[in-house]
């Protein structure tokens, strides 16, 4: 392998040990003496814990021990929230609940066995008496006087009432020229469905009190922090592992009742233990996404300039506030309202709402998703409102391009843009024109094909911890590096960040390739082991390369600068005249005073000759915190055909222009532009999370739950325009998440202009077969009874 | 209760005393080792447990182990000769076919069976044959272009 360039489609280096069952997840560690833990969950969304009766279960074969909530209240404090807003009520959230179940999957026991078909099997032993409660699944309901109450601390089960606002809607809309459309938007509830569930194996070292937890996690080193803060742990004497973790998509980024469980019980019982998630048990167990009922409004004028929006939400929150609960909903979705139009005027409220459903936090976009849906749907609806096409209300409306900051009303500031640009290159790519033109004639031959665009902008990168701060973190949000570069010249790398499929060993490395001048094969790429480097934030958000990457650059900057002082004194040569250029140091115009890279490395090690007050070795560590979010934009155009017998939405055509700064590696940034694209599609076309209104998941297995299969979708047509960030030394964005921001309004938009010409002016995710039969026949039957009356008149 | 099997998997015959409740998956990964198959769920939908049962690509989440007794399996971890790959595992590396690869050794072997049964897919009969297999990482794009470089590679 040759050294590799910023800009190179550098295959990756995880591949050949994953493509041939060499990878290790968590289910994969072997420990002596290992045992195994299942969890006894609550088949009641709602219900008091009267009794726990464990004998049976304790006297069945191979099993070593059995805990209840009672019998860990103790040791065990709540889990932490990492996000506070004002006035937030954080009732407490025991890891094992003791007197009260309040979402069916809520872990009441364990149980530990040799084996983990015997603790499967005993856990079914362990008989919980419970007196059943009135339980509240919907978000808007809960709130109501009457509902069931979950927690005493927080009345009508609010736990928040957030809100935000720029300029003056009220005011604006009594412009007798501009005409306010409202609707109700359900944002459908979503589990998240990482291909490997969650798991813990936790590993108690009593001779020098040390635990290690192996865990399938997105925030290894926090995992560390937040055992120590709820169990008092002593942080020095943990230490977190998040081996291959395959999938998070924001539903890893919890700290989980299962992490602590885990640790309290190896260290009781002097044994490893192993607790592996089955996907049913993950279905209720792991965190979902989304849940939003809004009443939304837009306003604009009949030219097309859109005045403001307004926005009322309740948030479905579950049964307890996850992590980072308090923020999904209300920053990363109040900032978004604006899009990436002057919208002079946005109000924003967020009410976060205790329900017996399982806890709802980051879903890949988180918040994100759920603005641009809101705000892509109702800009079209409002072009559909005054008879304009939606992209020439688009192009009226969008801001103007900028490189350096750009003030917006919801009072954030947006880094770079090129918005028109990026949106003309989509057109022409798709050919808008042309496609108008094939609709009309499909529509003449009966057939019902419609586009649909979404021009999006989100936030990615976090963050400016300081920001953050204000805005209710409860950590910094920078990250860290460590770059070591061995007396060979051989270089290790260990990043804060914590890849679970992103191909950080590869694009990383790629990165010290090329800014080093030093073979890919040369570079090693550790991640996710806290013992292994400084403390980090981890992988969410979309911030792995533009906050991770860019603290590794600042460490190699490091290095660089250290290596040069050291080989310009070996070269005996003033540094200015020093030249470094694939991987060796030079002197100007004399060709052979000259060292390799490596052998400066050794020279740093062997510490004979250093210049005066050079300390010896070659080792950097840089923090890195961002001055400002990136803000990636971009234009996703999708075009559906609807089968009006049956309803089916098929995707004939999906085109992605996406602007995420200057890209790393281009194959790694398509790949994940496919993924996310399919996870919106997934939302819009066929997932949803159904729960009875006495709280039991129907959708509660894959077998129930519709996640995308591969002959759902056609070959994504993805292409890319470049502005760079200026907040970042490399310029980038981040690639993760836009995918599946930009994906639903572009496929909701396009199966509402397939139907529009019925009188079809929403529908609610996802557009599953039936929906969208029942709308085209309602329409029908609506052009029916027009055309009747107007011939009565 | 339990019962002596003997499974030839991936070429080397092991002799076993399982119960007859153990699944095949489990067989692999707990008594051979061999963890290369994944379990991804627990109603045989996701594929990520696919080996080979003789000739068939089955789940192994759902063969006991005891109905593999006297077969010859094949798992992930018997396809390659070294660092040399299959041309369904080097599709896989060339096309970026996998980011977390959790789903990625039950998808190879499927695309293997795949491959087999048809030399010569369409993309439509590709993505048709990816039905029992999923993935949520990837979009299935860049798995179905993986296939296809597969197939041209071993025509």
């Amino acid at each position: 392998m040759a050294t590799a360039l910023f800009g190179d489609s550098v295959k990756r280096t995880e591949d050949p040990r994953l493509i041939t069952g060499r990878g290790k997840y968590v289910d994969d560690i072997r420990l002596t003496g290992m045992t195994h833990m299942a969890f006894v969950r609550s088949p009641y969304a709602h219900a008091n814990i009267r009794s726990v009766d464990t004998s049976a279960a304790a006297n069945a074969p191979g099993v070593l021990t059995v805990f209840t909530g009672a019998d860990l209240q103790e040791q065990l404090g709540g889990l932490p929230v990492a996000w506070l807003l004002p006035d937030l009520k954080q009732p407490p959230h025991p890891p094992l609940a003791y007197e009260t179940v309040r979402y069916v999957g809520d872990a009441v026991a364990v149980v530990v066995a040799d084996t983990a078909y015997q603790a499967a099997d005993a856990a079914e032993l362990v008989d919980v008496d419970y007196e059943i409660l009135p339980a509240i699944v919907n978000a808007e309901a809960a709130t109501k006087d009457g509902a069931p109450q979950l927690h005493s601390e927080a009345e009508n089960n609010i736990a928040w009432d957030w809100n935000i606002s720029g300029g003056d809607y009220d005011e604006a809309i009594k412009d007798p020229d501009v005409i306010v459309i409202k609707q109700r938007i359900v944002n459908q509830r979503l589990i998240p469905n990482s291909m490997e569930t969650r798991g813990v194996v936790a590993d108690f070292d009593s001779g020098r009190g040390n635990l290690t937890l192996y865990t399938s996690t997105q925030i290894p080193h926090f995992v560390k922090l937040l055992y120590s803060l709820v169990t008092g742990h002593p942080e020095q004497k943990i230490r977190v592992v998040a081996p291959d973790v395959g999938g998070g998509f924001g539903s890893k980024i919890s700290i989980y009742a299962e992490e602590i469980v885990c640790g309290i019980v190896s260290k009781q019982l002097g044994r490893p233990v192993k607790w592996i998630e089955s996907r049913s048990e993950a279905y209720i167990a792991t965190t979902h996404g989304r849940d939003h009922i809004t009443d939304v409004e837009i306003a604009g004028k009949k030219d097309g300039e859109i005045v403001g929006i307004k926005v009322d939400v309740y948030a479905n929150i579950g049964a307890y506030l996850s992590t980072f609960a308090p923020l999904v909903p209300t920053w990363l979705f109040g900032l978004m309202l604006g899009g990436v139009y002057k919208m002079p005027n946005v109000v924003c409220r967020v009410w976060g709402v205790f329900t017996n459903t399982t806890p709802v936090d980051a879903y890949r976009g988180a918040g994100r998703p759920e603005a641009t849906f809101l705000l892509e749907r109702m800009v079209s609806r409002f072009a559909q409102e005054i008879g304009r096409d939606p992209i020439a209300v688009r192009r009226k409306n969008m801001l103007a391009s900028h490189k350096n900051g750009r003030a917006v009303t919801t009072g954030v500031m947006y880094d770079s843009g090129d918005y028109k640009g990026n949106l003309n290159k989509a057109l022409e790519i798709f050919d808008y024109r042309g496609f108008r033109s094939e609709q009309r004639a499909a529509r003449r031959a009966g057939k019902l094909l419609g586009v649909g665009i979404s021009t999006y902008i989100e936030i990615t990168g976090a963050a400016p911890s300081a920001v953050a701060s204000s805005l209710g973190a409860q950590a910094g949000l920078w990250e860290s590096s460590n770059v070591r570069v061995h007396p060979t010249g051989k270089i290790t790398v260990y990043t804060g960040s914590s890849p679970h499929g992103q191909g950080h060993e590869t694009t990383l490395a790629q990165l010290v390739s090329s800014e080093l001048g030093v073979p890919m094969e040369d570079v090693e790429v550790l991640h996710g082991d806290t013992d292994q480097g400084p403390f980090g934030v981890g992988t969410f958000g979309s911030r792995s390369l533009s906050v991770g990457g860019a603290a590794l650059f600042n460490s190699l900057g490091k290095i660089k600068a250290k290596a040069h002082t050291l080989a310009a004194h070996l070269l005996e040569s003033d540094p200015k005249f020093v030249t470094f250029e694939g991987g060796s140091f030079a002197v100007e115009d004399i060709p052979d005073k000259s060292m390799t890279f490596q052998e400066v490395a050794g020279a740093a090690y062997g510490a004979a000759n250093l210049p005066p007050g050079m300390e010896p070795g070659l080792e950097e560590i840089s923090f890195f915190d961002p001055t400002n979010f990136t803000w990636p934009f971009g234009t996703h155009i999708c075009v559906v055909e609807i089968d009006e017998d049956t309803g089916q939405v098929s995707l004939v055509r999906y085109v992605a222009v996406d602007d995420v700064g200057n890209v790393l590696n281009p194959m790694i940034v398509d790949g994940m532009v496919h993924g996310g694209v399919a996870q919106g599609i997934g939302q819009a076309l066929t997932e949803q999370a159904v729960y009875t209104d006495d709280g039991q998941l129907l959708s509660g297995s894959l077998m129930d739950y519709a996640l995308p299969s591969a002959d759902m979708f056609p070959m994504l047509e993805v292409d890319r325009t470049v502005t760079p960030s200026p907040v970042n030394p490399l310029g980038v964005k981040g690639a993760g998440e836009c995918g599946t921001i930009a994906a639903s309004p572009a496929v909701m938009n396009a199966v509402i202009d397939a139907l529009a010409h019925l009188g079809v002016k929403h529908m609610d995710m996802p557009a599953t077969s039936e929906k969208v039969w029942r709308a085209i026949r309602d329409a029908k039957e609506t052009q029916r009874a027009a055309r009747a009356a107007a011939r009565r008149s | 209760m339990t019962v002596e099997i003997t499974v030839t998997v991936n070429g080397t015959a092991h002799t076993a005393t399982v119960e007859p409740r153990l699944l095949l998956v489990h067989f692999l990964r707990d008594v051979l080792d061999l963890t290369g198959t994944h379990v991804g769920c627990d109603t045989s939908q996701c594929g990520a447990c696919t080996v080979h049962l003789n000739e068939d690509a089955v789940k192994s989440c759902t063969v006991f182990a005891v109905q593999a007794d006297g077969t010859e399996v094949t798992t992930i971890e018997g396809l390659a000769d070294g660092e040399s790959y299959t041309p369904v595992q080097q599709g896989f590396w060339d096309e970026h076919g996998l980011q977390c690869g959790f789903c990625t050794p039950g998808m190879i072997m499927t695309a293997e069976w795949l491959l087999k049964q048809n030399p010569d897919p369409s993309e439509a009969e590709i993505r048709a044959g990816l039905a029992g297999n999923y993935c949520r990482c990837t979009g299935y794009q860049n798995i179905v272009n993986a296939i296809g470089a597969a197939a041209k590679a071993g025509r």
